[in-house]
């Protein structure tokens, strides 16, 4: 009898505990599925054409007509010249890595560095980007929001690459190396055609983090009602349009602010899908 | 490899024909090793470079005040020279405590639920929704915060408290407005998710199976191996990603500005508006430069979130990676 007794409440104690765990997943889940629902019922309402296709016209802000145009094309500037810099960065340091370092002492401070440097809040590199700026005399500008997005995308980055790379066999680049190619050629020709699909979800991830970034781009990159057409002129940049419009005393600017968001989602969701359909596209070329 | 290569070459004795393109191809892969090493330093370095050009620009307020009075200061008024973070500092601490607080206990489950439980089905559905998760700016989870959670706290949370807990001073409502430590908290909550569940699992990833296999083996049910035999080996590395989750919520800057109410004062309850300290530089940065010290003041703030982000992280990113690395005997 006793024995019986103990081995319920064993049981029952495991259906609780599995029970809440899955509670708790469909509690995160159902926040995802709050959050879209959110910003699709209520921004959905406001976003008209003239949103996306239309600069600001004067008065935007005191609900006057006009879009957010000039924010879309300025993130788009600002997040593709962050991802690009962070590229030209980002790549050697993974195929370094991997290549010199491998799981040796310095790898891993190279690892630590990058993941602190990952953890740093993106309103610090904001700050950071804006003593330089002074120190320079730059203005807030398109290029000091590029600067600025390439050092928050670079430890996102070369970290995501990282890792897909480390995970590589070594067998293909032992052959080329048998074979008489020099650690360049090994990495450039097999180890980024081979891991192709990992670099880019990892680019996409950086890139996804760069366009929605606001407190980084917030003194760096500066603001203007006015498409971009310089580097060294300010930009508007989606995410701080959504900033301002909610700040907004008007419940009018207030729903653009709203629909601004659905469309930065939108776009932000759009790269995270569609760079998980691209590498299991581009999955199909590489040699197993 | 190429030093071994231009020795042969220096002395052919082998009489082998070293083609010209071999020397070349050597040459470019020294250059291209130096040029990825100087590029590879730039993570380590920059960390330094930011942290003194930080201390550098903040130096004159340190300079004229104590670090005692700054830190401990209660009163902000740059205008008349008085440059007090502790109604910021303390601001920061609540709203990432409550944020952790609501994040640690769901996230828990669900990694333990997607390492030891999950069908591979569940995992491969639950990896897209926590990557969303992820994905999602920090701007639009301010507009959500702003548009669900802030009336759910003031239409809901706020008057059911005030029925139940109003005597218990830090649920008591002072300040019915749904903007707040609580609002921030919740909203920071989601935004850490995902990043503890992913780090968590990874490290229960790490306990081989002949653990588990042992005790399952014995007749120990799936929770009583986990509770008494998984957990203990990985309570580091969860409290590692407690503590990286925490420094994420601690500099999380515009969501929270959105929601948590921007008033300067020294919180008492979960209703109760603060500042935080990102929410202070972010504000403030564009008209600072007419008010003496202003400036540097809000870089010392931005160096004191550095210094609290960096010891955070360093010492979790350390316990992780000595955890994922512990060789199993």
């Amino acid at each position: 009898m006793m024995k019986k007794k103990h081995w319920q409440r064993r049981h029952l104690v495991e259906t609780f505990m599995t029970t809440i765990m899955r509670v708790s997943l469909i509690i995160v889940a159902g926040a995802l599925g709050l959050i879209l629902w959110t910003i699709l019922v209520r921004g959905l309402p406001a976003l008209t054409w003239d949103m996306i296709s239309q600069s600001p016209k004067g008065g935007f802000y005191m609900g006057k007509e006009g879009g957010v145009l000039n924010a879309i094309i300025g993130s788009a500037y600002l997040a593709v010249g962050g991802t690009l810099l962070a590229i030209i960065f980002s790549l050697p340091i993974a195929l370094y890595l991997k290549a010199y370092l491998g799981d040796s002492k310095w790898g891993e401070y190279v690892r630590l560095s990058l993941d602190v440097l990952w953890g740093i809040p993106s309103i610090v590199y904001g700050a950071f980007g804006f003593t330089l700026m002074i120190a320079i005399g730059m203005r807030a500008s398109l290029l000091a929001g590029i600067i600025v997005l390439a050092l928050v995308e670079l430890p996102i980055m070369a970290r995501a690459m990282d890792e897909v790379i480390r995970r590589m066999p070594v067998d293909q680049e032992h052959a080329a190396l048998a074979l008489g190619s020099t650690k360049l050629e090994v990495a450039l020709r097999v180890v980024v055609r081979q891991m192709l699909p990992g670099i880019v979800t990892a680019v996409l991830l950086a890139f996804g983090r760069g366009i929605g970034d606001a407190a980084s781009v917030l003194f760096t990159a500066g603001y203007t009602d006015r498409v971009v057409t310089s580097l060294m002129r300010p930009t508007a940049s989606l995410p701080l349009a959504v900033f301002f419009q909610l700040g907004s005393p008007y419940p009018e600017v207030q729903q653009r602010g709203y629909a601004s968001a659905l469309i930065l989602t939108i776009i932000v969701l759009a790269v995270s899908l569609g760079s998980r359909w691209l590498s299991s596209r581009l999955n199909k070329y590489t040699v197993k | 490899m190429s030093e071994t290569l231009s020795l042969k070459t220096k002395n052919q004795t082998e009489g082998r024909v070293i083609r010209p393109s071999t020397l070349a191809r050597a040459r470019q892969d020294r250059t291209a090793k130096n040029v990825f090493f100087i590029v590879t330093l730039l993570p380590v370095i920059l960390i330094a470079i930011i942290t003194i050009a930080l201390f550098l620009r903040a130096l004159p307020i340190l300079k004229a005040y104590p670090l005692t009075d700054l830190l401990f200061g209660e009163v902000w008024k740059p205008s008349t020279g008085l440059f007090g973070f502790k109604p910021f500092i303390i601001g920061t601490i609540w709203v990432t405590a409550v944020g952790v607080l609501f994040a640690v206990p769901p996230c828990l489950l669900v990694s333990i639920y997607l390492a030891e439980y999950a069908h591979a089905r569940t995992r491969s559905a639950a990896k897209p929704i926590l990557d969303l998760l992820a994905a999602i700016p920090p701007v639009v989870y301010g507009v959500w915060g702003l548009l669900a959670i802030v009336p759910f706290v003031d239409e809901v949370l706020a008057p059911l408290s005030d029925r139940w807990l109003g005597s218990v001073s830090i649920f008591s409502v002072n300040q019915p407005t749904g903007f707040g430590i609580l609002a921030a908290g919740l909203v920071l909550a989601v935004m850490i998710a995902p990043l503890i569940i992913s780090v968590v699992y990874e490290v229960f990833a790490t306990v081989p199976n002949d653990l588990r296999n042992a005790s399952l083996a014995v007749g120990a049910t799936k929770w009583q191996t986990i509770r008494n035999i998984v957990l203990p080996q990985v309570l580091p590395g969860i409290i590692a990603a407690v503590v990286l989750a925490a420094s994420r919520a601690f500099g999380e800057t515009i969501a929270v500005l959105i929601v948590v109410g921007n008033v300067t004062q020294i919180p008492t309850s979960i209703f109760d508006s603060a500042y935080p300290l990102p929410a202070l530089i972010a504000n403030n940065y564009g008209d600072m430069m007419s008010i003496p010290l202003y400036d540097a003041a809000l870089l010392g703030a931005a160096l004191v979130l550095l210094v609290v982000i960096l010891i955070f992280n360093i010492l979790s990113t350390i316990i992780l990676q000595r955890v994922k690395r512990r060789a199993w005997a």
